[in-house]
């Protein structure tokens, strides 16, 4: 299971990119993406996916 | 060997500081009689010294230093870690000035890059700040203290300043000490949780997103423990608060004593922004921002206590240049990119500073000698009177009232004159013809004046503010504001006393948070 970034409403801030304990988020083309491969919803890390906790424009969700 | 310094355009005549009408007390720390209570010219009479030497050239710390003094913010924090009310990131235009509003952001190679090229440019530059347009301590504060230590080797004569909501500050004081970043502004707009839930929808701390009350109440705490740790490290802390009608305009008396209890040296008290078209959930839903009368009694209310800034522009998060204009259209990415290898060389920017320097010594006894002779003359129980000053910097009247895009507001009365606020306007004549539209916003901006000062007036708008009840007044042109105003004031009360003028007590005034960003003129 993964996150992913809806990009028409991400604003570029890049605070979920420093939260994310996977390294799972990245600038590509001037969006920030998701790796599928490297999301893992932070189990094991956090009670919630750091992305969306973090995220002002609330557009971090479940794939 | 200093012309060429000094006739930089944007400043006109240079002068000596405004006389510290609202300046602290010394702290309480301060030891005894210092040279500056004995009436040295070194600095304002009731300043400690060691404070005045770390203001004197900081265009936001001293009301003094911003007619003199440039700074600039560079964009390399976009992240944030809370969420308020009156901002929506999301939003960007480059015709709007307000904290958080950036047309570009950099990354601290840029950053560098772009401050080395503006600080050759212009000679006043002091002051670089990272204000955003998240938080620049947000995602571990990385990419500001990356740009500041670059900076720290680059031009060390720069003061580096950062602006935060305090929610990670606590972690990060060691590291702001180590850069020798002597100014911090945390924005506190409470202290009580129950007020700061109808600010804050959410704030992420500790991994965690936290809502309502116990989301203010760690922002709270966050920020106190922060303000006290800075403080108690002899690092100079301003504390913005944003004043909303309705939800903490009563409450900030409050928050003035605390952060004056915690050591904050300067307590800035900005209107609310509120548009719908900005898209934040104030602008939605209707909460609107304070008049400037308003604005002015909660700020005349906590006289006493912190000392109050009144001349914050609350500038975009990527201004450059002095308070109130904003050249960084001059210096955007591309062509800092298109300019090469950019010299380091602070020879102007030494210059220009010695000569301020001179300029202050001289001019303490002229407007002394203003003031005692408006107290000796004028009875106190002539009310004080606003004037607005066209000015393009150096403490003068030097702006034609068809180019200015602000007026600054003083207050003159038999104790003396100070510097009370500034108003933005839309530019009257945009290339020459005077547009009457933009003459009522003035009007309006203004209306609560008894005088305006100008280099130039063409006739027209002239006889409009004539019929306006506000003089329209031109004969002090190229002079120091404060001496003029005090000038005036002596004349204002004679006529006054012979029923020629009529008070304008009780009037108030739109106060304008849109566009500065038009270029100098
Ligand atoms: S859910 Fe967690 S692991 Fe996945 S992208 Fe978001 S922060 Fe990274
Ligand atoms: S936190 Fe949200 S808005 Fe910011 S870059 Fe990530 S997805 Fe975009
Ligand atoms: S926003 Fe206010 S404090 Fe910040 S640079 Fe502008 S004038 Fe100074």
């Amino acid at each position: 299971m993964a996150y992913k970034i809806k990009s028409a409403e991400c604003t570029v801030c890049g605070a979920c990119e420093a939260e994310c304990p996977n390294i799972a988020i990245s600038l590509k083309k001037g969006t920030y993406v998701i790796d599928p491969a490297k999301c893992t919803e932070c189990k094991g890390h956090f009670d919630s996916p750091q992305c969306a906790a973090v995220c002002p424009a609330d557009c971090c969700v479940p794939a | 060997m200093m012309g060429n310094v000094v006739s930089l355009d944007s400043i006109f005549g240079l002068g000596e500081l405004a006389p510290p009408a609202v300046m602290p007390a010394a702290p309480e720390a301060a030891s005894g009689c210092s040279s500056s209570s004995c009436g040295s010219s070194d600095g304002p009479a009731d300043m400690d010294p060691a404070v005045w030497e770390k203001v004197k050239n900081h265009p936001c710390y001293s009301e003094e230093a911003h007619h003199y003094f440039a700074r600039m913010h560079v964009a390399v924090a976009p992240a944030c870690n809370i969420q308020c009310n009156y901002c929506n990131r999301k939003y960007d235009c480059s015709n709007e000035s307000r904290p958080g509003v950036v047309s570009e952001k950099l990354t601290p190679d840029q950053a560098l890059k772009k401050i080395l090229a503006v600080a050759q440019e212009i000679p006043q530059l002091s002051v670089i700040g990272i204000a955003g347009p998240g938080d620049s301590l947000a995602a571990a504060g990385k990419n500001t203290f990356a740009t500041f230590e670059m900076l720290q080797k680059k031009a060390p004569d720069l003061k580096l300043c950062l602006s935060t909501n305090g929610l990670a500050l606590p972690d990060h004081v060691d590291t702001i000490a180590q850069y020798n970043i002597d100014h911090v502004t945390i924005t506190i707009n409470m202290v009580d949780p129950e007020v700061g839930a109808r600010i804050y929808p959410w704030i992420f701390y500790k991994h965690k997103r936290w809502t309502g009350l116990d989301a203010a109440k760690i922002l709270h705490e966050q920020q106190m423990l922060g303000l006290e740790m800075l403080t108690s490290r002899g690092i100079l802390v301003k504390v913005n608060s944003v004043m909303i009608p309705g939800v903490n305009d009563e409450h900030l008396l409050e928050v003035n004593k605390a952060v004056k209890s915690c050591g904050a040296f300067l307590h800035n008290i900005m209107p609310l922004i509120s548009d719908p078209a900005h898209g934040t959930y104030f602008g939605l839903n209707g909460q609107r921002g304070p008049t400037a009368q308003e604005l002015k009694l909660v700020q005349d209310a906590c006289e006493g206590g912190a000392k109050l800034m009144r001349h914050c522009r609350q500038c975009r998060a990527d201004a450059v240049g002095l308070l109130g204009e904003d050249r960084g259209e001059e210096f955007t990415a591309d062509k800092i990119e298109a300019m090469g290898f950019v010299e380091y060389d602070d020879e102007a920017r030494r210059s220009y500073r010695d000569h301020v320097e001179a300029e202050r010594a001289g001019r303490h006894a002229s407007k002394a000698a203003a003031q005692a002779d408006v107290r000796d003359s004028v009875g106190a129980g002539v009310d004080p009177i606003l004037i607005a000053v066209a000015t393009k910097g150096g403490e003068r009247i030097n702006e034609h009232f068809g180019h200015a895009k602000e007026f600054q507001i003083y207050e003159v009365g038999p104790d003396g004159a100070k510097f009370v606020g500034h108003r933005r306007v839309d530019q009257y004549c945009e290339g020459g013809s005077g547009d009457i539209d933009t003459l009522d916003g003035v009007l309006a901006a203004i209306n609560d004046c008894t005088a305006v000062f100008v280099a130039k007036i063409g006739g027209c708008p002239s006889k409009s503010l004539a019929d306006a009840g506000i003089e329209p007044v031109d004969r002090f042109a190229f002079d120091y504001i404060e001496e003029s105003a005090l000038a005036y004031f002596k004349d204002y009360a004679e006529r006054l006393g012979q029923g020629v003028v009529q008070s304008r007590a009780g009037q108030d005034a739109v106060i304008r948070t849109g566009a500065l960003t038009a270029r100098r003129a």
